[in-house]
C-alpha cells in the first residue's frame, strides 16, 4: 500500500495505533477483495441508502442564470440525509468483519455521528459518538437524532470545542480501547488507509454520476464542484473523473467571513503544511506550529486540516480548490431553495455557490454537476442565526448571465 | 549519542535504583514560574527531565498534561521559547539528562535539521516525539542522529517482539516503555505483565528500560522499579507542580 500522497498523508499516530492500522489495513484490503463483503455492501446501498441516487437536472437555477447546464448529484436524498452513510456502512461492516464489538465517531455537523449511531443501530452495535461542545448546541438537532438512534454523545469540552477537539478525543478512547473499538473516520483524513478506504467507500458517488451523465447526455460532464471540509464527498465525486483530464474538477473551502479575516476554514488556500491528525496536509497553523481554530457558517466544513489526498491533487494543479464565503453560501441555499425546491445543507451550499459563478461564463449546453452533499433541515436554524447577524443581506432573485456571487 | 543519558542511568544503577524522570511542559504556568520549576525538579532528584513542547492538539495526552500546555500555550509558549528553557536549565544543571518532548507538527514546522541543531546547541541531549512512528521517523531522526541528539523510541503493549527489535534498532539514549494501551494519565496500581513485558524486550535490546504512563506516587515507582532501569512520571508531577514550588518539592522528596 502506498500510506503517502506525495509529501502528504502518513500514519503520524502514537505507536500504541500501529499495529491497529496494519490490522485494519489488512482486513480492508481482504474485505474489497471477499465478493461477499462487497455484495453486502451495495446491497445495503441500495436497500437501506436508497441508492442509486438521482442525478436531477437543476432547470430553473440553470435557465437563470444562463451558460451551462447544471445537474444535482443528489446525495441529499440517502437516508440520514448527507453522502456520510456510504463510508459509514463500509466501515461498520468492516468493523464486524474484524470482530470489534464496538465503534465511535467525531462529527461535527453531526451528520456523520447521526450516520454512525444509525449503521450502528441497523447493525445492533453500541455507538459512542465525540462531538464538540460548542457544535453539540450548534447542531442540537442532529445531537437529539444521535440520543433518538441509542448512541451514546461526549461532548468534548477541550480546545476550541469544535470538530478538531471531537477528533482529539475520539483518537484518545481510540489508543485505550482498539482492541474491541473501531473507529469510524468521517473524511478522507487521519493516518492510513482511512484516506483512502473513505475515498473507496465514497466512490460511488462519482461512478453512479459518470455513468448516469454518459447515459443521459452521451458525455462526460465539462465541470464538476464539490465542498471541502475533511473532503469526502469531493474525492468520493472527482475518484471516478481524475483521469478524464478534460474534466475540470473544482472543490470548494469554506472561505468564513473571508479569507483576508483570518476567520475561514480554507486549509488549501490559507493554509501550508502540517501534521494532525494521523497525516501530512494543508493545514491552518500559526507560525510556530500551533493549529488554528477552523471558522465556517457551516458545522461541517469548520476544520483546520483536509484530506491528504486533496493537498496533493492541489500541488498538483488536477483539481482547483476555490473559495466561498459565508455570505455566498447563505445566497447559494436561497437559491436552491427558491429555485429547484431543494433545501441543500450549508456544506453544499458553498459547491452550489460556486457553480453558480461558473456555469454564466459556461457555453450553452456545457455540462456543470455539483455534488448535492446533504439535505439542510440542520441547518434552518444556523440558516435564521446568520440572518438575523446581517440584516443588510437581501436575497436578489438570479439574472440571466449574471454575476451574482 | 549523549553521555549525560548513559550516564544517568549508569549512576542509578550504580546506587542500586532506578534512573527519576521527570516530565514538565515547557512554559508552564508562565515563562518565568517554569524555570523555577524546572530547578526545583533538577534540585530534587530527576536524573532526567523531559522537557515538553506544549501543542494545540496533544492526542496522546490525558486531561492534566492537556491543561497544562494550553496554559503554557497561552502563556506564550513557543519552540523557540521551550529551547531557551533548556538553554538556562543546562548552564545550571550540566549534569542532568535532558530531552525535547513534542508532537510531530511544532518541529516539522520549525524544520527537524534546524530544530536538531538548535537543540542539541542548548544542550539537549536527545529527542523524542510521541506521534512520529518508526515508519515516519527518518525525516526527524537522521537530523536528530546527526546533531549528536539521542532518538529515544517508544514501544507500546501493542508493540511484539519483533516490533520491538526494529524500533529500537540503533538507537542510542534510552527506550520510552508505554505501560499501558491509552493516553498519559495518573492510575493506580500498574499493569499486570509488566514485568513480563520488559523482560521479552530485554531480549531484543541492550539499551536501558524506562516505563512511563500512569505511575503516581512512589509505591507504583518502586513496583517499576524492580523491572526497569527508569520510571518516567509525568501527569503527577504536572499536578504537583500546579500546586505550585512547595508542592512540587514535597512530591519529589517522595521519590528520594
Ligand atoms: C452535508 C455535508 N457535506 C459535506 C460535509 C463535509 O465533509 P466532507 O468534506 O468530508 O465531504 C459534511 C460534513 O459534516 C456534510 O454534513
Amino acid at each position: 500500500m502506498s500510506t503517502h500522497y506525495g509529501i502528504y498523508g502518513g500514519q503520524y499516530v502514537p505507536e500504541t495505533l500501529m499495529p491497529v492500522l496494519r490490522e485494519i489495513e489488512t482486513a480492508y484490503r481482504e474485505a474489497l477483495a471477499d465478493p461477499g463483503f462487497v455484495a453486502e455492501y451495495e446491497s445495503l446501498l441500495r436497500d437501506y441508502v436508497g441508492r442509486e441516487s438521482p442525478l436531477c437536472p437543476a432547470r430553473r437555477l440553470s435557465a437563470a442564470l444562463g451558460g451551462a447546464d447544471i445537474y444535482l448529484k443528489r446525495e441529499d436524498l440517502n437516508h440520514t440525509g448527507a453522502h456520510k452513510v456510504n463510508n459509514v456502512i463500509g466501515q461498520i461492516l468492516l468493523a464486524k468483519r474484524m470482530g470489534k464489538t464496538r465503534v465511535i465517531a467525531e462529527t461535527g455537523a453531526g451528520m456523520h455521528g447521526v450516520a454512525t449511531a444509525t449503521v450502528a443501530a441497523l447493525m445492533g452495535m453500541p455507538c459512542t459518538v465525540y462531538q464538540g461542545a460548542v457544535d453539540v448546541r450548534r447542531q442540537a438537532p442532529n445531537a437529539d437524532r444521535m440520543r433518538a438512534l441509542g448512541a451514546e454523545i461526549v461532548a468534548v469540552e477541550s480546545g476550541s470545542q469544535t470538530l478538531k477537539d471531537a477528533m482529539n478525543e475520539a483518537i484518545r478512547e481510540w489508543v485505550a480501547t482498539a482492541e474491541n473499538t473501531f473507529y469510524v473516520i468521517g473524511t478522507v483524513a487521519g493516518p492510513a488507509p482511512y484516506p483512502e478506504m473513505v475515498r473507496t467507500f465514497q466512490s460511488v458517488i462519482g461512478r453512479e454520476t459518470r455513468r448516469q451523465m454518459l447515459d443521459r447526455c452521451g458525455a462526460l460532464p465539462d465541470t464538476v464542484v464539490a465542498c471541502v471540509g475533511g473532503g469526502s464527498n469531493a474525492m468520493g465525486m472527482f475518484a471516478a473523473f481524475l483521469d478524464d483530464r478534460d474534466v475540470r474538477l473544482v472543490g470548494v473551502e469554506a472561505g468564513g467571513e473571508g479569507l483576508e479575516t483570518g476567520r475561514h476554514a480554507a486549509s488549501i488556500n490559507g493554509g501550508r503544511p502540517g501534521i494532525l491528525h494521523g497525516c501530512r496536509t494543508r493545514l491552518l497553523q500559526t507560525p510556530d506550529g500551533q493549529v488554528l481554530e477552523a471558522y465556517s457558517v457551516s458545522a461541517g466544513l469548520d476544520y483546520p486540516g483536509v484530506g491528504p489526498e486533496h493537498s496533493f491533487l492541489a500541488d498538483a494543479g488536477r483539481v482547483t480548490y476555490a473559495v466561498c464565503n459565508d455570505r455566498d453560501a447563505i445566497r447559494a441555499f436561497d437559491a436552491l431553495c427558491r429555485y429547484e425546491g431543494i433545501i441543500p445543507a450549508l456544506e453544499s451550499s458553498h459547491a452550489l455557490a460556486e457553480a453558480i459563478r461558473l456555469a454564466p461564463a459556461m457555453p450553452k449546453g456545457s455540462r456543470l454537476v455539483v455534488c448535492l452533499s446533504g439535505r439542510g433541515d440542520k441547518d434552518m436554524g444556523n440558516v435564521a442565526d446568520w440572518k438575523a447577524r446581517h440584516p443588510d443581506y437581501r436575497f436578489e432573485p438570479l439574472e440571466k448571465g449574471s454575476r451574482h456571487v | 549519542m549523549s553521555d549525560r543519558i548513559r550516564n544517568a542511568f549508569a549512576k542509578a544503577r550504580r546506587r542500586g535504583r532506578a534512573a527519576r524522570i521527570f516530565y514538565m511542559p515547557g512554559g508552564f504556568p508562565d515563562r518565568a514560574a517554569s524555570d523555577t520549576l524546572l530547578d526545583i525538579l533538577a534540585d530534587e532528584g530527576a536524573d532526567i527531565l523531559e522537557l515538553g513542547m506544549p501543542f494545540s492538539d496533544p492526542i496522546a495526552d490525558g486531561p492534566v498534561i492537556q491543561a497544562a500546555g494550553q496554559r503554557a500555550l497561552a502563556a506564550g509558549a513557543t519552540l523557540r521559547s521551550v529551547l531557551e528553557q533548556g538553554r538556562r536549565l543546562r548552564e545550571r544543571h550540566p549534569e542532568l539528562g535532558l530531552v525535547l518532548f513534542s508532537y510531530a507538527n511544532p518541529i516539522y514546522s520549525y524544520g527537524p535539521e534546524a530544530l536538531c541543531r538548535d537543540a542539541a546547541a542548548a544542550g539537549f541531549d536527545a529527542l523524542l516525539l510521541t506521534d512520529v512512528p518508526h515508519e515516519e521517523e527518518a525525516e526527524f531522526r537522521r537530523p536528530a542522529e546527526a546533531a549528536g541528539l539521542d532518538w529515544i523510541p517508544l514501544v507500546s503493549p501493542a508493540t511484539d517482539p519483533d516490533r520491538a527489535a526494529l524500533l529500537t534498532a540503533g538507537c542510542t539514549g534510552f527506550v520510552y516503555v508505554i505501560t499501558v494501551r491509552g493516553i498519559t494519565g495518573e492510575r493506580t496500581g500498574l499493569p499486570a505483565g509488566l514485568g513480563e513485558r520488559l523482560a521479552a524486550l530485554r531480549r531484543v535490546t541492550g539499551l536501558p528500560l524506562a516505563a512511563g504512563f500512569g505511575i503516581a506516587d512512589r509505591a507504583a515507582a518502586d513496583a517499576v522499579a524492580e523491572h526497569a532501569d527508569g520510571y518516567i512520571v509525568g501527569s503527577a508531577a504536572v499536578r504537583a507542580a500546579d500546586a505550585g514550588p512547595d508542592a512540587l518539592r514535597a512530591f519529589l522528596r517522595g521519590f528520594r
